[in-house]
């Protein structure tokens, strides 16, 4: 076997320059690739992260009638058990009670659909990062208690600035209509320009105040402290509190969820394109190989070398094209994903296109380590599948003819 | 004692509609030691004959028998096996492995059969001594003249010990200085080892150095002399 390994890895560097062009296209291929898939990795992870940190966070409590209407009588059940229990759950970050209230926000210039959040502010920061893509104003200040947080989106559409008035109307618990006043005091701009145009934050103070006691809550939001204990989290969660309704990140914004399930099938499908592309260029380098050694190949089975080692040897040929440009492909993706991931690709000529899909203008590649290994699995086991052919045409060699072929 | 014995042997060719009969009832037996040349034009079987002798190819009809083995009965494998350890080739075009070196070239055979690594070191060294490259054997075939290459692919193909060796045409691209090297070194080794030899050639130089001559014509034996 030894010598059959030496005779193929010798084989290769017959012809340096054919080796290096196929060692070079796997390279370009296997990068391509994977720095594609990791483009692709990181629009829908921003996308997701975005979502997480503006409006969904990673699980939300809810009355199992709430979110079928909005209807703020549908308050969370047995809610200081269940913030008891979230304070005393190691697998819990941070939490937010809110109230959530669904109403026509207007001014003189126009009217609109949006959801205010009534949040206490300061802990509200530890679930979402609204507070970070404040563009104009503060993110609350002073002891004024009407301030209002609104989306760019809103404001462009109500022609609203800061320290204007915007007004909301709801319907209340007896089921009729309810009017706020409040003040802008700053402007977000989260990214999703969807979430911008349908949401507004009050001080949840203001809000109990209105309602005339504390303990009206219609979601609670929370962060793990680690993303993969969500789903532990949320069995456990739904076995203490069975009258509630628990959902999970992907369950809330069920769209999501599916393009990132979509996204790592899709991944591979594409990674799978490509790889098969570059199996027919191994494919036609071998068969050239063989057919040019015809008359190698018919002195070694002359003298002794049978079918399975002739086999073997094509088969280890392809193989080490690809020991040699699999793990430099992987590495070279690996520097290149690493370095946009942490400086980031300008996609500002985008920026717009992009906002309407919750993403950034700046894209951050990332790619799962487990991607890499199942993509170098899978380029050795299709080259080990393109050996095939090249090795069965040796193998249909007749040794008294190839030994006098040219 | 026979070594080999071939009865009624027949090889068919097909060319599109048209049979050619390469091989056409050839009935022959080759002693222990013997030294013989086949001679023959070409196209007159001689080639088909030795590849009959060595089973890469198969007759149409008739026998091979190497020991009393019939092995054209053989199968792909088993052939090929037989190959390894009882025939020794000698190629008009020397057909060494190019990628690997002179030694390594007449230790693959042995590696092939099992050898240990000093045993094949040993013989290896052995057979090039015979041969004269003991100094070459680190060169791969491309370091070396046409000659040289031949005489490689003789030690070669003594290298597993084998009952015979079967060369076709084996001086057709040396220079007369390298022929005569070469038949002197494959003259002696038939003396002094008892080796057999049967060669295909159209060289007289070879036909001269021959204790038998053979000749074919049409795939039929034109005549059988010891010289």
């Amino acid at each position: 076997m030894r010598q059959i390994i030496k005779i193929a890895w010798r084989n290769v560097w017959r012809n340096k320059l054919r080796s290096f062009i196929v060692i070079a296209s796997m390279i370009l291929g296997l990068w391509s690739g994977l720095f594609s898939a990791s483009m692709m990795s990181a629009l829908n992870n921003q996308r997701i992260n975005s979502a997480i940190k503006s409006q969904l966070s990673h699980l939300q409590i809810h009355h199992p009638s709430f979110q079928d209407n909005y209807d703020i009588k549908y308050q969370i059940n047995s809610l200081n058990e269940v913030l008891e229990a979230l304070d005393e759950n190691k697998k819990v970050a941070s939490y937010s009670s809110r109230i959530v209230l669904s109403g026509m926000a207007s001014t003189a210039r126009g009217a609109t659909g949006v959801k205010l959040i009534g949040a206490d502010h300061i802990n509200e920061k530890n679930i979402t990062d609204i507070h970070s893509h404040i563009v104009k104003g503060t993110y609350f200040s002073g002891s004024t208690s009407r301030q209002a947080v609104i989306g760019q989106e809103l404001a462009e559409k109500l022609k609203l600035d800061i320290k204007k008035s915007i007004y909301l109307t709801f319907v209340n618990e007896n089921g009729l209509q309810e009017r706020l006043k409040l003040k802008v005091v700053g402007i977000f701009k989260s990214g999703n320009s969807m979430f911008d145009g349908s949401h507004m934050f009050a001080k949840k103070d203001y809000l109990d105040k209105i309602f005339g006691k504390k303990d009206i809550i219609h979601e609670v939001a929370l962060v793990s402290n680690d993303i993969n204990q969500v789903k532990e989290l949320k069995d456990e969660l739904l076995v203490a509190f069975p009258d509630n309704e628990i959902e999970l990140w992907s369950e809330i914004s069920p769209e999501l969820g599916y393009a990132n399930e979509m996204l790592s099938f899709f991944l591979y499908i594409f990674m799978t394109i490509i790889l098969i592309a570059l199996s027919f260029g191994i494919i036609n380098t071998m068969l050239m190989a063989v057919l040019e050694r015809k008359r190698e190949l018919g002195v070694l089975m002359s003298v002794g070398l049978n079918k399975s080692k002739i086999f073997l040897m094509i088969a280890f040929e392809t193989l080490f094209i690809s020991i040699v440009s699999v793990p430099l492909g992987v590495l070279i993706s690996y520097i290149t994903i690493s370095y946009f991931g942490d400086v980031g690709i300008d996609l500002s000529i985008v920026e717009e296109g992009l906002e309407q899909f919750g993403m950034g203008a700046r894209l951050y590649t990332e790619l799962y380590l487990d991607y890499y290994i199942n993509i170098t699995l899978l380029t050795f086991l299709l080259t080990f599948i393109s050996s095939l052919f090249p090795a069965r045409r040796a193998l249909k060699l007749e040794p008294a003819v190839a030994v006098r072929s040219i | 004692m026979n070594v080999i014995e071939t009865k009624n042997l027949k090889k068919i060719y097909s060319q599109g509609e048209i049979k050619v009969n390469a091989l056409n009832d050839v009935s022959i037996n080759f002693k222990q030691g013997e030294f013989t040349a086949i001679v023959g034009p070409s196209g007159s079987g001689k080639t088909t004959f030795l590849n009959t002798l060595g089973g890469l190819d198969k007759p149409t009809f008739g026998n091979v028998m190497i020991d009393n083995l019939d092995i054209t009965k053989l199968k792909a494998n088993k052939i090929i096996d037989f190959r390894l350890r009882n025939i020794g080739f000698v190629f008009q075009s020397y057909n060494l492995i190019p990628v690997l070196t002179a030694k390594e070239n007449i230790e693959f055979i042995m590696l092939m059969q099992g050898y240990s690594k000093e045993k094949r070191n040993k013989r290896a060294l052995e057979l090039l001594d015979a041969v004269g490259l003991s100094k070459e054997s680190k060169r791969r075939p491309g370091q070396l003249s046409g000659g040289q290459q031949q005489r490689v692919a003789v030690a070669r193909a003594l290298a597993s010990k084998p009952k015979f060796i079967l060369a076709d045409e084996p001086t057709a691209n040396l220079d007369s200085s390298s022929t005569k090297n070469l038949l002197d070194i494959m003259y002696d080794l038939n003396r002094k080892e008892k080796m057999t030899f049967i060669f295909s050639t159209h060289d007289q130089r070879v036909i001269d150095r021959a204790k038998r001559v053979i000749t074919l014509e049409d795939g039929k034996i034109l005549s059988d002399k010891i010289t």
